[in-house]
């Protein structure tokens, strides 16, 4: 009932904007028009048929609204009062400024001062209803933002310097870009990667360095932009499982990273996530506070265990001082 | 189903006759510069027909009228109240154009461009339709965008479902109550604010407010609150301080940055490039490269380092040191207990 409410609503709404809409572009192709407004031509058709029975009271021929078709096209020649469209909703006014006020502050956009002149008319326009606060803050690389992008606008292959996290390594790598994107407050350019042979993100502040090639940017026909809705990192089944006994201090881990299972076992917590690679994981459990260990695989345990002891040992022995004897070997 | 709606069903499997009532019925109200009573409308509007002498079927066009101003004031309406003279005691209706129609908004090329890149952004969540719905008023109103436009740039704009009501009851500075769930508590905390305002900061909303259980200025994270968020004060119920700088108390909030600190560690050759990214000082050695690293603190220094075992290993500062040193005494000792135990 309730969603039936909601398409009810959605097509007076929709009515009622159509109108106006008409009224400024006589002799719109009923096709243009459909796409415009993101319904089918049949689903137009429908309204306009609507339409035209409706009016001024008297409901007289001269009272309702009245339009001429020529092949496939309209012009409104009468609209009956309704020659504008409603104004915009307090959550309508709210999504475009707030989003003109993400795409201002993303760092290195385009045509900024366009936006900002956008803001600012849309905000006269709603007046009030873009009084509700909220502010944007989107911290970045302008920078380096800004050298992305027009690389990735020249349409050319980009060589990066990358550092690639999972592995700790930064290797040189032949991209085609796709875009430049800004998901949870981080940039990226998605690209072609010719050395993975498969579409990835790239964070722009992990590539340390561009040059742009002289060759054109060539897309593999099967490279599709990858879908984001559900964030950047979506862990995949076939990737390894590991399960750590994490205290209080370490709860933050389930908030930052997509975990499989958090289970409490008294005052610790038994968390399951999938890593991309165990040497991150490796890295990634010795770094963390002092109440977690690893329970499962047995291999990571044993890593963790003789990557602590090893460094410990290193410790142990008396460090290089002023002079290195190593190199004053080499010199002899 | 609804009562006295017998029309044919369209594509959209509402009914025909109820948005054709509704169109007239904004035309009329529109049209009329006198307050219409609901008689006066039943009189002229198709679809409102009845006998009003029939208590039941007055009672029933009562209830479809009472629907259809609720859905009219849903969609935005500005439905005004009032009488035509001093002698009628019956409360009429009118909509008042001024009200009523979007103000002209002169947007340039490149302006209706933006605007029609920022209606893009809103991946899902509530604002996505909303975002469309305003930008094809915008189109009504003789704006035409380019749906091919970019600015080179694509911020995809995600929001937690807290983030509406928030919003909402900060503009109309109404109390609310939620519960926030902290990851290191075991249950979520009840929590009652003034909501100043909503603020994105690294890609994060947070609410901002004062928090009248703490009797004191919080910021609380959205995606950490669970379940409602409930409206419980009266709109105007409180006035945030004046001038207040929203961002700020977030971006206090989440940390410092400057990094004054600087330790120097050895790193085994080819090993630990994260660590060599952010150095400001590399010296080449044969058995060691000696890095200069910048840091904030101490501890979390520590804790990154440890990361690396073997490969690593710090000079100075003493704190870091013996900090890193002493952490991987803890791991030894707890992963060495079980490995005894398998």
């Amino acid at each position: 009932m309730r969603a039936q409410s909601r398409t009810s609503a959605d097509r007076l709404a929709r009515l009622l904007n159509l109108v106006p809409y008409l009224l400024a572009r006589p002799g719109i192709e009923i096709a243009e028009a459909a796409g415009d407004l993101g319904v089918t031509e049949r689903q137009l058709r429908e309204d306009l048929e609507l339409l035209w029975v409706c009016g001024l009271p008297g409901y007289g021929p001269g009272d309702l609204i009245d339009m001429a078709f020529d092949g496939d096209r309209v012009t409104i020649t009468y609209d009956a009062g309704i020659d504008r469209p409603l104004r915009l909703t307090p959550d309508e006014a709210l999504a475009l400024a707030v989003a003109l006020r993400m795409l201002a502050e993303a760092p290195g956009v385009a045509n900024r001062e366009a936006v900002e002149r956008a803001l600012a008319k849309i905000e006269d326009a709603a007046g009030d209803l873009v009084a509700a606060p909220v502010e944007v803050r989107l911290p970045g690389d302008a920078g380096r933002v800004e050298q992305l992008r027009a690389a990735v606008e020249g349409g050319r292959a980009l060589r990066i310097t990358y550092y690639t996290v999972a592995r700790d390594e930064t290797t040189e790598r032949v991209i085609d870009p796709l875009r430049v994107l800004l998901v949870g407050g981080r940039t990226y350019v998605e690209a072609w990667c010719r050395r993975a042979e498969a579409v990835r993100l790239f964070r722009a502040d992990r590539i340390d360095a561009v040059t742009e090639l002289d060759e054109p940017a060539v897309v593999p026909p099967q490279a599709r932009p990858q879908d984001l809705s559900e964030g950047v990192f979506r862990p995949s089944s076939d990737l390894p499982l590991i399960t750590l006994r994490i205290g209080r201090g370490e709860r933050w881990i389930t908030e930052y990273y997509p975990c499989e299972q958090v289970e409490s076992d008294g005052e610790r917590w038994l968390v399951s996530l999938r890593v991309t690679d165990l040497n991150w994981a490796r890295r990634f459990v010795l770094g963390l506070g002092p109440d977690v260990t690893v329970v499962a695989p047995a291999e990571l345990a044993d890593q963790v265990r003789d990557a602590a002891a090893a460094a410990l040992d290193a410790y142990a022995t008396p460090e290089p001082t002023g002079v290195d004897p190593a190199a004053a070997t080499l010199r002899q | 189903m609804r009562v006295g709606d017998g029309a044919a069903a369209s594509v959209y499997g509402v009914s025909r006759s109820r948005t054709e009532r509704l169109v007239n019925l904004v035309i009329c109200l529109l049209s009329t510069r006198r307050f219409l009573t609901a008689a006066q409308i039943a009189a002229t509007v198709p679809g409102y027909e009845h006998d009003p002498d029939d208590a039941r079927e007055h009672e029933a066009f009562q209830r479809k009228f009472e629907r259809d101003k609720a859905e009219l004031r849903e969609l935005g309406v500005p439905l005004e109240t009032g009488t035509a003279s001093a002698f009628d005691v019956e409360p009429g209706y009118r909509i008042a154009r001024r009200e009523y129609a979007l103000p002209d908004i002169p947007l340039k090329p490149d302006e209706a461009a933006a605007v029609g890149i920022a209606a893009r952004l809103w991946q899902h969540a509530g604002l996505a339709a909303a975002a469309s719905s305003g930008l094809a008023k915008l189109r009504a109103a003789g704006v035409d965008v380019d749906p091919q436009a970019t600015l080179g740039l694509e911020p995809m704009v995600t929001v937690d479902p807290a983030f509406a009501p928030l919003t909402a009851a900060a503009r109309d500075r109404r109390e609310v109550r939620f519960d926030y769930r902290v990851p290191d508590r075991d249950a979520p905390d009840g929590r009652r604010l003034q909501p100043w305002g909503v603020v994105c900061w690294r890609g994060r909303w947070y609410v901002v407010g004062h928090d009248l259980d703490r009797d004191s200025t919080r910021c609380f994270r959205l995606s950490r609150v669970v379940g409602p968020v409930r409206v419980t004060g009266a709109a105007g119920g409180y006035q945030p301080p004046v001038g207040v700088d929203l961002i700020s108390h977030v971006a206090r909030w989440s940390g410092p940055v400057e990094r004054a600190g600087r330790a120097t560690v050895l790193v085994a050759p080819g090993r630990a490039a994260g660590l060599r990214r952010w150095a400001v000082e590399v010296t080449a050695r044969p058995e060691a490269d000696r890095l200069v690293l910048p840091y904030a603190d101490a501890c979390s220094l520590a804790r990154h380092l440890v990361g690396y075992g073997p490969d690593v290993r710090v000079l100075d500062p003493p704190e870091v040191r013996e900090a890193v040193i002493q952490r991987l005494k803890e791991i030894a000792t707890r992963h060495d207990a079980l490995a005894a135990v398998r």
